[in-house]
């Protein structure tokens, strides 16, 4: 009894949990593995489409009494890289109308013309013709005949499905696509990102933390960023920072702070002197890193703020008999309590910017130096349109992703093992 | 009294009121008023003057007539040290001033004499000054993106600093942006898409993940385990690997430039999220109240309908408005499939007007607020729910 009360619990549960795991394996497993496929493929975006034979239908008079008519059909293959095997071609026409001198390919039966054109090479053109009569010398109504249309069908193969690999996309990610500076770009955005939001996380958690009037405001108003779309928040900013007319650079030559206007996301590198040291910074990168410090501090904040919440008050009263500062209560009682969700929110954060692709997308397109892993599977895959490329570059995406999981489970099961 | 506490409680309040000083004066700068000088050193040691005052005043006399009397001379002294300004600035420094002599309430020259009162005084300030700055940078783009949508493209050439609004203009010259993406660049259209899309990516999440989420919280299975981990796995995967395989593979079906298409994706990609917010809620259900259910002689579908439903219906309306904003606001997949204008979201409408350098920056940002201000209404509204659909969940943008 209990068994088969169990069965039907697996089997209800199976119908529960399959429409769910399909759609997510089909939208976004499968598209993982078909990845690798195409990486290994030499594929343009204009070779997606499966070869298909075309038509077009002109109708012209040839005599006086438009008892007889010309057809045109311009036949083409419209792939420019695959032929089309076994193409069959059809078209219907009236009663009492008949073609004369038939091609030899085609024969007229019942009204329709049916022509065999075998196959046709990549980029193949032809401009076929029938000449049609009617048997009883009346006029052909040309309408009829151009509103018929000719049906064409023949065998191509699936330019993604074919067997044909080369490792040459992986050969130009890693020899030809400054791939050094690519890796070491995307490192820094997803280092200082990460690291700028939790630190700025940390300090407005802190603050809001306080008892100070209008908290709940606060905390709503630190979100906005959050949840604001990328694109107005994006143009936003490239309209606060432009060099010509933009409001930040106005106020800093207004106030007399700088005397040029500087194009913050529009250059590459500035060159600083501190100290008497100069050294060169990544400034549109900066810039970059600093919109993303200021979209995603807020979830920082959020986790954070709702661990403090749960540091119980009695500590710090505690803390306080024993005549601790507040630095000393901050770096004994709070930071100990919030190790844990930052290291968390440290991976999920570092992940996320790793992957980023709107932010910059948006604000540089990957200009100045600002060009990441994403950026540039859409350079490839969009702008180069090398889909082969793009695919390769996600491949690389997916691998690095993968050992950062590794690393974290690991290190999170180490913690785990030591409490 | 203690000198350095003293001199560090002079330092920080000072500098503290310098900051907020300064800001006001950008705002004002930011209406048209032609400053060109911060005047930061003489600020600063007029706000040194104050703080100084204030605390050997002391408790002499009245707090609320002290801070009057103060907060008028520094705005006398403020206004003899600045640039001509029209007196609504000066009374706004009056009122900063205020503002900040009654934030000094507590400290005497009996409380600097108190242990780590420098640091209470840091730690203090530097939470003030935290908030005013943390409101600031999160409020100015915003503030930015609203002005500029009623100024005109010719005005903000000759003057880049002048946001202020003409409210002598009609109505209908103020919105005048807004009438015009409307009527030229069809939002109207845009914007029934993008609810289209994210309503139904909502009511489509919702259907796939109660369910799933029910048998994952609540039922035993073969692989239960590896699910539950894999949905936290396939969330961190990044939309960005999904883009050309998804594109070739919706190019041949034919469904790019479709709304089914996104509504697709969008499901596909918000479903581990909603299913792991939605688990979660459902284990905290009490199992004896299904328990009665089954007595019942209910089925499961029963059970999710008439028990887990309405029990749980604050988790999934956190769920359904945390899938509307991530649709909402979604922009790469909208970018790589939507090429024709006739099925553009707003995202991607506002990119597509960005991308002609003739679109005057007016029409962009009136575009920016009409995408922004529902979120941000929705937002606001449902707070509660969000920010814990948020921490829940853990997460996506």
């Amino acid at each position: 009894m209990s068994d088969s009360l169990s069965k039907l619990e697996k089997r209800t549960a199976y119908t529960l949990v399959l429409p769910a795991v399909l759609l997510v394996f089909a939208i976004v497993l499968f598209p993982i593995f078909a990845n690798v496929w195409i990486s290994f493929k030499d594929i343009e975006l204009k070779d997606i489409r499966i070869p298909e034979p075309r038509a077009k239908k002109i109708v012209k008079s040839i005599s006086e009494n438009q008892s007889e008519l010309k057809i045109i059909y311009k036949l083409r293959n419209s792939s420019l890289i695959q032929e089309i095997r076994n193409v069959q071609f059809q078209d219907k026409f009236p009663t009492n109308v008949s073609p004369i001198d038939l091609d030899p390919r085609c024969n007229f039966q019942s009204k329709k013309v049916v022509c065999n054109f075998g196959n046709w090479q990549a980029k193949y053109r032809e401009n076929f013709e029938i000449i049609i009569q009617n048997n009883n010398g009346e006029i052909i109504d040309k309408k009829i005949i151009k509103s018929q249309k000719p049906i064409l069908s023949g065998k191509a193969d699936n330019p993604l499905l074919t067997t044909n690999f080369t490792l040459e996309n992986f050969k130009k990610v890693f020899y030809e696509n400054n791939f050094v500076e690519l890796l070491l770009t995307t490192f820094y955005f997803t280092f200082f990102g990460t690291v700028g939001a939790i630190i700025f996380g940390i300090l407005a958690a802190q603050l809001v933390n306080q008892n100070i009037q209008g908290r709940t405001y606060m905390r709503g108003i630190l979100l906005f960023p959050y949840v604001g779309p990328v694109v107005a928040l994006a143009y936003t900013w490239t309209l606060l920072l432009d060099p010509n007319s933009g409001t930040l650079n106005a106020l800093l030559v207004n106030f007399n702070i700088i005397e040029k206007p500087i194009n913050l996301l529009g250059q590459k590198y500035i060159t600083m002197s501190i100290l008497g040291f100069e050294f060169k910074l990544r400034l549109a990168l900066t810039t970059v890193i600093f919109f993303e410090i200021w979209r995603y501090f807020p979830l920082a904040f959020l986790f954070i703020l709702a661990r403090l919440q749960a540091i119980p008050q009695s500590l710090y009263e505690a803390a306080e008999v024993d005549g601790a500062s507040p630095i000393q209560k901050f770096i004994h009682i709070t930071l100990p309590q919030i190790t844990a969700i930052i290291s968390i929110l440290f991976m999920i954060r570092f992940i996320w910017n790793f992957n980023k692709f709107e932010d910059i997308f948006l604000l540089t397109g990957g200009a100045s130096g600002t060009r990441t892993l994403p950026i540039n599977v859409y350079q490839q895959g969009f702008a180069v349109s090398d889909i082969g490329m793009g695919s390769a570059v996600s491949i690389v995406i997916v691998m690095l992703l993968l050992s950062f999981m590794v690393i974290y489970f690991r290190l999170i099961g180490k913690r785990a093992n030591e409490s | 009294m203690n000198l350095k506490s003293l001199s560090i409680f002079l330092i920080i309040s000072s500098f503290f009121l310098t900051c907020i000083l300064s800001i006001w004066k950008i705002m004002a700068t930011l209406q048209g008023l032609s400053f060109t000088n911060l005047n930061i050193t003489p600020v600063f040691l007029i706000c040194i003057l104050l703080s100084l005052a204030f605390v050997l005043i002391g408790n002499k006399i009245n707090h609320l007539i002290k801070i009057f009397s103060l907060s008028f001379i520094f705005s006398i002294l403020y206004f003899y040290f600045n640039e001509a300004s029209p007196y609504w600035y000066t009374l706004g420094v009056f009122l900063i001033t205020l503002f900040f002599t009654n934030k000094l309430k507590k400290y005497s020259t009996q409380s600097l004499k108190e242990d780590f009162i420098s640091e209470k005084i840091i730690f203090d300030f530097i939470t003030l000054f935290g908030i005013v700055f943390f409101a600031f940078v999160i409020l100015f783009p915003f503030y930015i993106m609203l002005v500029t949508s009623f100024k005109t493209q010719i005005a903000l050439l000759v003057n880049p600093l002048d946001f202020s609004l003409d409210f002598t203009k009609s109505l209908t010259e103020l919105f005048k942006s807004y009438f015009v993406i409307f009527e030229t660049y069809n939002f109207g259209r845009y914007i029934l898409i993008s609810s289209a899309v994210s309503i139904g990516t909502v009511i489509v999440t919702l259907l796939f993940a109660i369910p799933a989420a029910y048998a994952v919280a609540r039922l035993n299975f073969f692989g239960k385990n590896f699910l539950s981990t894999s949905i936290l796995i396939i969330y961190m995967f990044p939309a960005i690997v999904l883009v050309i395989p998804l594109y070739t593979v919706f190019s041949q079906l034919g469904l790019r430039n479709s709304i089914f298409g996104l509504l697709i994706v969008y499901t596909a990609t918000t479903l581990p999220v909603a299913i792991y917010m939605l688990q979660g809620y459902f284990k905290s259900i009490p199992k004896e109240i299904e328990d009665a259910g089954i007595m019942d002689g209910q089925n499961w579908f029963g059970i999710i309908l008439k028990i887990i439903i309405p029990l749980s219906l604050p988790a999934i309306a956190s769920v359904a408005l945390y899938v509307f904003m991530i649709a909402w606001n979604e922009f790469l997949f909208s970018l790589m499939f939507l090429d024709s204008p006739k099925s553009f979201t707003l995202s991607r409408a506002i990119q597509y007007l960005s991308g002609d350098a003739e679109t005057p920056r007016q029409y962009l940002m009136a575009g920016s607020v009409i995408v922004t201000l529902p979120v941000l209404f929705i937002f606001i509204y449902f707070e509660k729910y969000l920010v814990s659909g948020l921490t829940a969940g853990s997460v996506k943008e």
